[in-house]
């Protein structure tokens, strides 16, 4: 009985389908982890600037994709810039122009993190020997600052590829959505479509993200030593 | 000192967002006013210098819009699609399928991301503030179905005994209004309320009778004792609100394909398989857009 399921995953191109899917799923994450963790390093080190004024922007626009949902940043993006420039933007631009926005504002407070947890003697004693400011950030605190911020970094990254999943509400059809519609179509004659389907997503989802944190393992303990 | 400056610094950002907000909000009334002006003037004509009409359906509702195990869009509302687009552009291929979600599909409307919305589309008073609804090609009510051993075949003989249901669904709103002497047993999935059913925990199930009749077909011993319950809802295509070319247009290509009787010629293509015999076709199509 259950095993009679899994014959939906032959059936005709549906593997294929499953794996177009996670293709799209994949370049939304990949995309949106790159362009956002180039975004946030750069915003992360203006963070830490002395002006307030530049503080409390940066601080907004952390907050602002904290407490609004990425499900309604995806709405605001994908139905709302059309009615207000006349433009239409496809929903996998939308999903990456939203996700790596996201992902610029949460790196963000990653990197301002790292940056202020070092301790301050650091920066004096770089000071003291005569560096620049930018050979202080090139030399002492960056690389030191990297380090840190690794595991919250990779967290971000998985919690990205994770939450893609929002993206068949704009019309985006990855993974998630192409296994829905397998599942449907064969539900009245394979009632255990569902488990096999699912449990095959599961298997996908792994295989992208366990790479990400065994890498991020194996830096640490590199550069521990 | 530094407190004063930070509430001003506060105040300003504020007002500074406020007047963001404010002019978005100017323009994009000003720019729909004129693409809607736009879209009375000429929605036909922007359509055929595209070469592509494009038409929003379901890709996970067997068997009204879903996807093959091939990956082409199949179903009752695809087939009547491909028949406009045949109609409107001289070739059913010169058609872009896109893939909606019920919660969504208004917005997909109203933003203009597509010309014509053929998913399975519910007319409500609600939604009819927000789109403009053709006339209907297909209606649908609350259905009850029970073993054919015990049939089930007027409301009456529910009286004081449990019927199962989906919680959320018209079916609970109509039972618990109309019908509070049948006892219900609630379940929050469709295919806990279908088990619940085979175990004998109620004599009979209410739904949506299109999904009655797919489900009675495919499970030997069931049947749909009572076919049309409560209040019958139509189903209609929609266009974005003003467009009154292309929904006259479609009105107008309801009204000649009832002369061929092709609404029929979709039931037998796309739903007849399913349903099989049992089912009497004018319990659920409805020719020529208009309700006899």
């Amino acid at each position: 009985m259950l095993n009679s399921g899994i014959n939906v995953l032959t059936e005709g191109i549906n593997l294929q389908r499953l794996l177009g899917g996670l293709l799209i799923t994949a370049r939304i994450a990949f995309l949106a982890i790159l362009i956002g963790s180039l975004l946030g390093i750069v915003l992360g080190l203006i963070n830490t600037s002395k002006s307030r004024i530049i503080r409390l922007l940066c601080r907004l626009y952390l907050e602002f994709f904290r407490i609004i949902p990425i499900l309604v940043w995806l709405f605001i993006v994908y139905f709302g810039v059309p009615g207000l420039f006349n433009i239409h933007l496809e929903g996998e631009l939308v999903a990456v122009i939203v996700f790596s926005l996201w992902g610029a504002a949460e790196m963000s407070d990653i990197v301002r993190g790292a940056l202020a947890s070092l301790p301050k003697h650091q920066i004096e004693s770089g000071k003291a020997l005569g560096l620049s400011f930018w050979g202080l950030y090139r030399y002492v605190l960056i690389p030191q600052a990297i380090r840190r911020l690794l595991p919250g970094a990779m967290n971000l990254a998985t919690r990205m590829i994770k939450t893609t999943s929002l993206v068949v509400l704009i019309g985006v059809i990855d993974v998630v959505k192409v296994g829905q519609q397998i599942i449907e179509r064969s539900l009245l004659k394979e009632p255990t479509a569902s488990f096999w389907i699912y449990g095959l997503i599961f298997v996908l989802y792994f295989v992208i993200c366990y790479p990400l944190s065994k890498l991020s393992k194996k830096l640490e303990t590199k550069w521990e030593s | 000192m530094m407190n004063i400056k930070k509430f001003l610094v506060l105040i300003c950002s504020a007002l500074f967002l406020v007047g963001v907000l404010a002019g978005c909000g100017s323009t994009a009334t000003t720019k729909t006013d004129g693409k809607q002006e736009e879209a009375q003037k000429s929605a036909i004509e922007e359509i055929k210098k595209r070469g592509t009409v494009r038409i929003g359906i379901f890709g996970d509702k067997p068997p009204f819009g879903f996807i093959d195990a091939n990956g082409k869009n199949q179903g009752f509302d695809v087939y009547i699609a491909k028949r406009l687009a045949k109609d409107l552009l001289g070739d059913e291929s010169k058609i872009q399928f896109v893939l909606l979600e019920p919660a969504s599909r208004v917005e997909y409307l109203q933003t203009n991301k597509v010309d014509i919305v053929l998913a399975n589309f519910t007319v409500t008073e609600e939604r009819k503030q927000k789109v403009d609804f053709a006339n209907p090609y297909m209606k649908v009510s609350l259905g009850v179905v029970s073993p054919q051993s015990a049939p089930i075949t007027s409301v009456d003989q529910l009286k004081g005994k449990k019927l199962i249901i989906i919680k959320g669904t018209t079916a609970e709103t109509y039972f618990t209004k109309n019908h509070p002497e049948v006892e219900l047993l609630k379940f929050d999935q469709i295919t806990q309320a279908f088990e619940a059913l085979k175990d004998k925990r109620g004599v009979a199930l209410s739904q949506d009778n299109t999904l009655l009749f797919a489900w009675a077909k495919e499970n030997a011993g069931f049947t749909v004792g009572i076919a049309t319950l409560g209040s019958l809802d139509t189903i209609a295509p929609a266009v974005k609100q003003g467009n009154k070319e292309l929904l006259d247009w479609i009105n107008q290509e309801l009204e000649t394909l009832g002369k061929e009787n092709f609404i029929h010629k979709a039931y037998d293509a796309t739903l007849k398989p399913v349903y099989g015999d049992s089912i009497n076709p004018e319990d659920i199509v409805v020719e020529g857009g208009k309700l006899n």
